[in-house]
Formats: structure tokens, C-alpha cells, sequence
């Protein structure tokens, strides 16, 4: 065992050491913690007791608008047969339960764990169907063909959400967001529930390969980085306009000025 | 510094010129030109330089380009548009991006560099405005400069629309549309530019010819035009100690101002390469290729088309039926009118002026905006216009950042675009007359010296002193604003012809505009010509030199 003596030697071998052993950590974790894609996939039978318990989750946190019954009241629509799908997005992206209903529900942080979205979908799943949670090979972007995806985002996003997903004004004081945030299930319940001002894109209109298409398109958008330098934010011309205004005119400005004002080194007398 | 004849190195070119072409008085005269040094001076420098830069990049960029729409599928670098079809014209220019050396360097500054141009024009156009520099004997230069101006919004939109992509896509539907909105011949001129439907065959290679041969060719041209008069005539500068309408102080042309102007060519580049660099301009693989049935939202024109683009968003959709042919004023008001009416008002607007004020006097002297209230409140009138519609061509981005309506931003700026100029005006003058009385009153009275005294009474009063000279020369620069010679009314109460009838009338209101609102600054109509007329002194002070005109 000469040569492990050896190696302790070496100046690396401390990190060596604390790099494998975090890893270890890493994958111990991973695999003990349950897991939660496979968890929600659509076929997974939800328990009775999911139900039970996100009915009393409803009735405390929901009822108040959305009725007893999830049946609907004036200050919030039914949820009868909107699906988990629904209720994972609105819960999921903290949208639900709504705080101040101004012209558009914003996303915030979530108040419930994924346990209990999950039970809140089961109890609204129960009253009637509707589109099911989307399975981890759904949403999954890594074998999607995202150039397909951009074409599709081009032709029925971005009107909305902007050529990069980079969010837009609405009417009426709503907005499309940005997709910097929404997870690859998110994005695909967004397509199937259509929060708020979103229409629908059920599977006839853009299929379920597409949708993946789609979510392989946003990932990457958003994580690629801008090869021009700094992106501007990604809403185009006009925040060019504005830093050629600043910036450009403002240095040339200053230039000028400096320029103007620098005399000959020979002093004169005046 | 104030050497007259330059050294042996530039002697000796002028020395080879003139055996062979005979030009040295003419080179001589040039090197010994004198510039002020203002630096407002400089701001259509900006505009020369990045309009050089545009040529040098412009040209690099014609190696790679395939001004085609032939449609290709793409199998390039940027591996989120494979095998996307596209026109070659897109694919190319996503070549020049991604896989040519310095290709999006070049592409960037090309781009940044006509921001700049068309920015750097408009501020030197603000600048000449207000300082009454397009006065006699500038007019044609005013008018030049217009040109260069429109062509250069031409050159910019074109330019725009070359690569194809999804935002110059969507903006020559818009062109296009613009096109057919004109009576009677709109749709003959739409099918002549695109040689068929939209966006067909032709229109993209036409563009180029266009873009890199024809406009710029003219610009070149004007260019030429503009500075080669501007040599002639001479810099207009501010009234200041020892200033006339006689002469000009400044640096001369050789080597002073030389060196500063290279220096400043440095500086635009810099700039120019800066914001290149590090901030990404239109880049067009993110917004995609164009297809007829695709949008986005914050398609955006640049900048300079901005306020169309606002004309167009704020107008209400108003059409009339006339005999089966449709006339879309909703598309023809907001294309022509706000252009029609700040071009139309600024190449009339010196001959208005002349002709209100009677005054066809040589003017090398510039005025200080404030002594102006009339012509500085009617451009701030055109400059609030302007920007109004600016704002509202941005209005998503606005709604957006700003989390309002997108109906509340179009419904404000519909009111704005009419009430903004007048409350523009109206403010406008009252400042220019307040800054004028601030000024009459330091004449006579001083400056505030910040030293507190007692006065036996126990009174606290400041002191007064008096102002310095150059800054008494300023302000007794200001001219006094010339009235019409009143023909008024002769003894029998009959108006003088040239006041009669509807041009008569209107030609006083107007001299009444221009001349009301001026304050005197008393003194015997102090004005800077005190010590010019007549005896205008040819030795410099120290590095300043100085040059009697003509
Ligand atoms: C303050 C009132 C309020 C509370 C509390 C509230 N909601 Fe809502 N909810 C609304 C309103 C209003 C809408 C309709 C939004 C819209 O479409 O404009 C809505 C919509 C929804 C939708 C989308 C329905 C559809 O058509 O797809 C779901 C799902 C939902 N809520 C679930 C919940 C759940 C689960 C809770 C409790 C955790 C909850 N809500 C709490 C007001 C509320
Ligand atoms: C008519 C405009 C419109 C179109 C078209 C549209 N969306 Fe949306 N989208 C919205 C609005 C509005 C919201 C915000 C809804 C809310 O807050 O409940 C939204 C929300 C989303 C979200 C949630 C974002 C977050 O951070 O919570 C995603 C993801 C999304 N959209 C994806 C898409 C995709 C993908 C498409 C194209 C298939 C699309 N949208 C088409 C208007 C649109
Ligand atoms: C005042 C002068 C000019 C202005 C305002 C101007 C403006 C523009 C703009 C805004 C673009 C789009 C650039 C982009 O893709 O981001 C463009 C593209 C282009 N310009 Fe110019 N340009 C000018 C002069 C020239 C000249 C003189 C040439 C050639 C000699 C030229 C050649 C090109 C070419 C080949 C393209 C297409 C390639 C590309 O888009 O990257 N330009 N121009």
C-alpha cells in the first residue's frame, strides 16, 4: 500500500479527497431522496389518501374562492375538471392560492411542497378528470430537436412571449412573462392548461413531440449565452437604441468636450 | 503655434502638387483654416467618422453576403437553426455571424456605427437649430444635411432589412404595406420594388444594389458637398470676446485641429468597437428566419425608425370606402404625415424666417438658444413631437417594464402627441425670456459675489460685482432680434401694402413670434459688434488663431 502513502503526498490529493467524497454524498442522495419525476407521471394511481388530505389542504387554503366544492364563486372560477396539470402549474409557479388579484396573478414563490401540489392535484384530479400531470420523459428536452422547436415557438409563442422568451406587454395591463424561470413541466402543463390570458395547445395543435420540441427550444434559449456580448436584455431594437443613445452619444459627447477643451501643451498668456 | 505656413513635411507635398496640378494657394489657404472650439462643433464629426467606419465594415461585409433569396437549409455552426430553411440571404448573414472570422465583430459595428450615424446627424441637426446656424449664407447646407439625414434612415432600413430574419422580415411586410396604403399607384409601386408578391424574389437582391452601391454613392457624394462648402464658408461660432461676424477664433486647421480630429476619428472608432464588442446588436439567430406566419413581440424598427413605427401604433384605425377602392388612413397618416411635417417644416424653415424677419443679413455669428425663444420653442415643439412618437413605437417594451396597459400606454400617447409639443412651447419660452431677463440683469447689475454684507441699518445685502469681460462679451453677443421695417399704416390709416391680405397678415403674426418675446439688454444695442465691424484684429493670442472670413 506504498502508493497510497504516496499519493496523500501530493498537494492535489486533499481536494481529490473532498471532491470524491462529496460526490458519493451526491449520488447517496440522489438516489435515497424519492423520486419525484417518476412520481408524478401521468399513470401513477394517486392514492385515496392524496386525495383526502388535498381536500383538507383545499378547504383551508382555496375554499375561500374557489368554493367548498372547488364548484367556483364570483371572485374565482370553477376547477372542476381542469386537471392536475392545472393545479401543478398554478400551485407549482406559486401563482395559487392568489394573494391580490390585480389584472394578472403574478409568479412567486410556492407556500406548498411538492407533496402537498401533489395531493391538491390528486383531490381536483378526483372531481373530474382532466389533463394529468406530465410524465419526466414528456417534458424531457434532451433528445428534442430544438431548431423544430423554434420554428413552432416562433409561430406560436413568440407573438407573446418574445423572440428569446423574453416576455411582453399584453392588453389590459397583462403581460406574457419572461421563460427564464418556468421549469421544462411547467412549460409543458402552460402549453396543456393555458393559465390566464394563454390559450390552450392541446395535443391536436401542437403534439406532444412538439411540446417537447418546444421546451428543448426555451432550455436552450435561455441558457445559451450571447455571443455579441452583452444580450440587452433580449427585447431587441429598442434597448439597442437606448444604449447607442447612452453610451455612443454619451462618449462621443464626452470625447468631444475633453477634445475641445485640451489646449497645446505650450502655455499662452491670457 | 499660430505659424501660418506649415512645415516642410506638408510644404513639400503641397510643393509636389502644385508643379503638377497647380493647387498650392488653394491647399495653403485649407491648412491655415481656422475651427472654433466648441465642442458642439464636433458633433457632426461624429456623424463623418462612423459614416467612414460604415463604408470600411460595409465593404467586409460584402464578401460574405448573399443578398439571394434562394432558399437553402441550414447546416452551420449555430446548431439551434439546423436544418431550418431559410433564404440564403438569412443563411449567409448567419455565417458571417458565426463562422467567418471577426464576421459578428464587423457585423456588430457596422450596426452600432449606424446607430450612431443616424444619432450623432440628428443631434448635430439639434445643434445648428438652435444656434440659428442654418441662417444666411448656410441654407443650402441646412438643406443638405436634411438630405443626408433621410437618406441615411433610407440606408439604415434597408440595411435592416437585408438579412432576412424575423424582425427585417416583419418590417418590410410593414414597408410593403406602407407602399400599397398610396392612392391610386400604391400597388403599381409595390409590385415594380418587390417585382411580384411579397416577399417574392427580387426585392432582397434589389436592396443590396441599393444599399451598398446607390445610397451610399449619394451620401458620398453629399458628403462631399457639405463639407467642401462648409470649407468655404467657414464655422459659425459663439459671440465671446473679440468674436464678429468678421472672424473666426480657433484652433487652425494645421496641425492643431488635425491632430484633434484624428484623435476624435480614434474615438468614434473606440466607441464604435466598445459597444461591438460588448453589446450584442440585432443578433438574428435568435429571432429566427422569416416566415410570413410568424411574429414576435418587440419587433422593433432601430431607433430612427422608431417614430414611424409610433405614428403607426398610436393611429386609429380609420379607413373610407370611395368608389370600391379603400384608402387606408390608418396606414397612409402615420407613414407620411410626421415625417411629411418635420422634413416639409425644417428644409422651409429658414426661408420662413427670412422671410418673417426681413433679415437677409450674413450670418457667422450663432445664436444662443434662449436668444431665440421663438425658434428654440417651436424646435422643442418639433423635438417633443418627435419624441412622443418615439416613446409610443416602444410603447410594448414600456407597458412591459413599467407594468401598465398596453391600451393605457396608446391612449396616452395619442394624447401626448398633440399636448406634449404645446406644453413644450409654452415652457420653452418662458424659460428662454427668464434666462434672457437673468442675463440683462447681470449686465447691469453684476453677479452675485457670495459676500455677505451689513449695512449700517442692519440690513443684509449680497454683494455685486461686476461681470467678468468674456463673460460680458457673451453676453452682449446677443443680436438684437430684427423687427419688419413697420410699414404700419401711412397718415391716412391705410396699411402699408406689403401688410395686406392674408400673406401680409400672416408675415406679421409671424415677425410678431420671432420678435416678442426679446428682452432687451439695453446699452445701446450692446451686441458683440462693438469692437468687430471695421477693425478686426489678424494677430492670434498665444495657440488661438484667428482668421477674418472671405
Ligand atoms: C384569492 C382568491 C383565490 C385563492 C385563495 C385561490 N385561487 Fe385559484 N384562482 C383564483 C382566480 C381569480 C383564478 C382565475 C385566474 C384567471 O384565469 O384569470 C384562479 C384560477 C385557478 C386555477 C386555474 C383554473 C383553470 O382554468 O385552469 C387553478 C388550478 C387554481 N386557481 C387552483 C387554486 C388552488 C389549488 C388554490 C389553493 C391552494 C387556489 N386556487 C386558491 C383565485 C384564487
Ligand atoms: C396570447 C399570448 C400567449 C401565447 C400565444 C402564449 N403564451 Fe404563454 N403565457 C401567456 C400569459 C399571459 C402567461 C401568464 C399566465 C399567468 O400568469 O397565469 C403565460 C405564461 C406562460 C408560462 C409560465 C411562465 C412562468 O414563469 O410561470 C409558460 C412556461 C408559457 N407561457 C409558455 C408558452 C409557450 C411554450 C407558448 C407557445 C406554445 C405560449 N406560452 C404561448 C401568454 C401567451
Ligand atoms: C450610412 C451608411 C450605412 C448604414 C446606415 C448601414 C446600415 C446597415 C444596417 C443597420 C445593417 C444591418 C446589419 C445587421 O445585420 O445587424 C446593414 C447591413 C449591411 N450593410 Fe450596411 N449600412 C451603411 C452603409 C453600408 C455600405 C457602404 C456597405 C457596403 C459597401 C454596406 C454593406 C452592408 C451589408 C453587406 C449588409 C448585410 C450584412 C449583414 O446584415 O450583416 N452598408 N447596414
Amino acid at each position: 500500500m506504498k502508493w497510497i502513502t504516496a499519493w496523500r503526498r501530493r498537494p492535489w490529493a486533499g481536494y481529490a479527497v473532498v471532491l470524491a467524497a462529496l460526490a458519493i454524498i451526491g449520488v447517496a442522495y440522489a438516489g435515497a431522496s424519492p423520486r419525484t419525476d417518476s412520481a408524478q407521471a401521468s399513470d401513477t394511481k394517486t392514492s385515496e389518501q392524496d386525495v383526502a388530505k388535498g381536500k383538507a389542504l383545499f378547504s383551508q387554503a382555496c375554499s375561500s374562492c374557489h368554493g367548498m366544492n372547488a364548484e367556483g364563486t364570483k371572485s374565482a372560477p370553477s376547477l372542476i375538471g381542469v386537471g392536475a396539470a392545472s393545479v401543478d402549474f398554478q400551485v407549482g409557479t406559486g401563482r395559487m392560492p392568489a394573494m391580490n388579484p390585480g389584472a394578472q396573478i403574478p409568479r412567486k414563490k410556492p407556500i406548498f411542497n411538492e407533496q402537498q401540489t401533489e395531493e391538491l392535484a390528486a383531490y381536483i384530479a378526483s372531481l373530474g378528470g382532466g389533463p394529468a400531470v406530465p410524465s419526466a420523459d414528456q417534458v424531457d428536452p434532451s433528445h428534442a430537436d430544438a431548431a423544430l422547436g423554434g420554428r413552432l415557438f416562433r409561430a406560436n409563442c413568440a407573438q407573446c412571449h418574445n423572440f428569446a422568451g423574453s416576455g411582453g406587454a399584453l392588453t389590459g395591463g397583462k403581460f406574457a412573462p419572461s421563460l427564464d424561470k418556468a421549469t421544462p413541466k411547467q412549460i409543458y402543463e402552460a402549453m396543456i392548461s393555458g393559465p390566464q390570458a394563454m390559450p390552450v395547445f392541446n395535443d391536436t395543435t401542437v403534439t406532444p413531440a412538439q411540446k417537447r420540441a418546444i421546451i428543448a427550444y426555451v432550455t436552450q434559449t435561455r441558457s445559451e449565452p450571447n455571443p455579441g456580448g452583452n444580450g440587452l436584455g433580449r427585447v431587441g431594437p429598442v434597448a439597442e437604441g437606448l444604449a447607442g443613445w447612452l453610451v455612443g452619444i454619451g462618449l462621443m459627447v464626452v470625447a468631444a468636450m475633453w477634445i475641445t477643451a485640451r489646449k497645446p501643451k505650450k502655455k499662452h498668456n491670457d | 503655434m499660430s505659424t501660418a505656413t506649415p512645415p516642410k513635411a506638408i510644404d513639400g507635398t503641397i510643393g509636389f502638387a502644385d508643379e503638377r496640378f497647380g493647387t498650392a494657394g488653394f491647399l495653403r489657404g485649407k491648412m491655415k483654416k481656422v475651427f472654433p472650439d466648441h465642442w458642439s462643433f464636433m458633433l457632426g464629426e461624429i456623424a463623418l467618422y462612423s459614416f467612414i467606419i460604415l463604408l470600411a465594415t460595409g465593404t467586409f461585409l460584402t464578401l460574405w453576403f448573399k443578398p439571394s433569396m434562394g432558399e437553402v437549409i441550414y447546416h452551420g455552426s449555430y446548431t439551434k437553426l439546423d436544418g431550418v430553411n431559410m433564404s440564403e440571404a438569412y443563411d449567409s448573414t448567419l455565417r458571417i455571424s458565426f463562422d467567418v472570422r471577426g464576421g459578428l465583430l464587423m457585423r456588430q459595428i457596422h450596426h452600432w456605427a449606424a446607430v450612431l450615424f443616424l444619432a450623432s446627424i440628428m443631434v448635430h441637426m439639434l445643434r445648428v437649430f438652435f444656434t440659428g446656424s442654418y441662417r444666411k449664407p448656410r441654407e443650402v447646407n441646412w438643406l443638405i444635411g436634411l438630405g443626408l439625414f433621410t437618406l441615411g434612415i433610407l440606408e439604415g432600413l434597408f440595411g435592416y432589412s437585408l438579412p432576412d430574419d424575423l424582425l427585417s422580415g416583419t418590417g418590410l411586410r410593414i414597408t410593403q404595406g406602407v407602399m400599397q396604403s398610396i392612392p391610386v399607384v400604391g400597388t403599381y409601386i409595390f409590385y415594380f420594388a418587390f417585382g411580384g408578391g411579397f416577399p417574392g424574389h427580387d426585392f432582397i437582391s434589389r436592396l443590396y444594389t441599393v444599399h451598398v452601391l446607390l445610397i451610399p454613392g449619394i451620401l458620398l457624394a453629399l458628403v462631399g458637398a457639405h463639407f467642401m462648402i462648409l470649407w468655404h464658408q467657414g464655422h459659425t461660432q459663439f459671440s465671446g470676446k473679440n468674436r464678429t461676424e468678421k472672424n473666426v477664433i480657433g484652433k487652425p486647421f494645421f496641425p492643431v485641429f488635425m491632430i484633434k480630429a484624428g484623435a476624435f476619428f480614434m474615438f468614434t472608432f473606440a466607441v464604435t468597437a466598445l459597444l461591438g464588442t460588448f453589446a450584442q446588436i440585432n443578433p438574428i439567430w435568435l429571432f429566427g428566419p422569416y416566415t410570413p406566419d410568424s411574429i414576435t413581440a418587440g419587433s422593433q424598427p432601430d431607433f430612427y425608425m422608431g417614430f414611424l413605427e409610433g405614428a403607426l401604433r398610436i393611429m386609429p384605425n380609420w379607413e373610407t370606402n370611395l368608389w370600391g377602392h379603400t384608402i387606408p388612413w390608418n396606414v397612409l397618416v402615420p407613414a407620411l404625415l410626421p415625417l411629411g411635417l418635420i422634413m416639409t417644416g425644417a428644409a422651409l424653415w429658414p426661408f420662413i424666417e427670412q422671410w418673417a424677419t426681413g433679415d437677409k443679413k450674413i450670418h457667422n455669428l450663432a445664436d444662443r438658444p434662449r436668444n431665440a425663444p421663438f425658434r428654440t420653442a417651436v424646435g422643442m415643439t418639433a423635438v417633443t413631437f418627435y419624441g412622443m412618437l418615439w416613446l409610443a413605437g416602444g410603447n410594448d417594451i414600456l407597458a412591459d417594464k413599467f407594468h401598465v396597459s398596453l391600451y393605457a400606454t396608446t391612449w396616452f400617447f395619442r394624447g401626448a402627441v398633440f399636448v406634449g409639443p404645446v406644453i413644450a412651447y409654452v415652457v420653452t419660452k418662458r424659460l428662454c425670456v427668464g434666462l434672457q431677463r437673468s442675463d440683462a440683469a447681470e449686465l447691469h447689475h453684476g453677479v452675485e459675489a457670495g459676500v455677505i454684507t451689513m449695512l449700517p441699518s442692519g440690513e443684509f445685502v449680497e454683494m455685486h460685482q461686476p461681470v467678468k469681460e468674456d463673460a460680458e462679451a457673451v453676453l452682449r453677443g446677443k443680436q438684437e432680434l430684427p423687427a419688419i421695417e413697420d410699414a404700419g399704416e401711412d397718415a391716412n390709416g391705410i396699411p402699408a401694402p406689403s401688410s395686406r391680405g392674408p400673406l401680409g397678415k400672416a408675415r406679421k403674426a409671424l415677425n410678431n413670434a420671432f420678435t416678442a418675446d426679446d428682452i432687451s439688454i439695453g446699452n445701446g444695442h450692446g451686441n458683440g459688434h462693438g469692437n468687430g465691424h471695421g477693425e478686426h484684429p489678424e494677430a492670434g493670442t498665444g495657440d488661438h488663431k484667428e482668421l477674418s472670413r472671405g
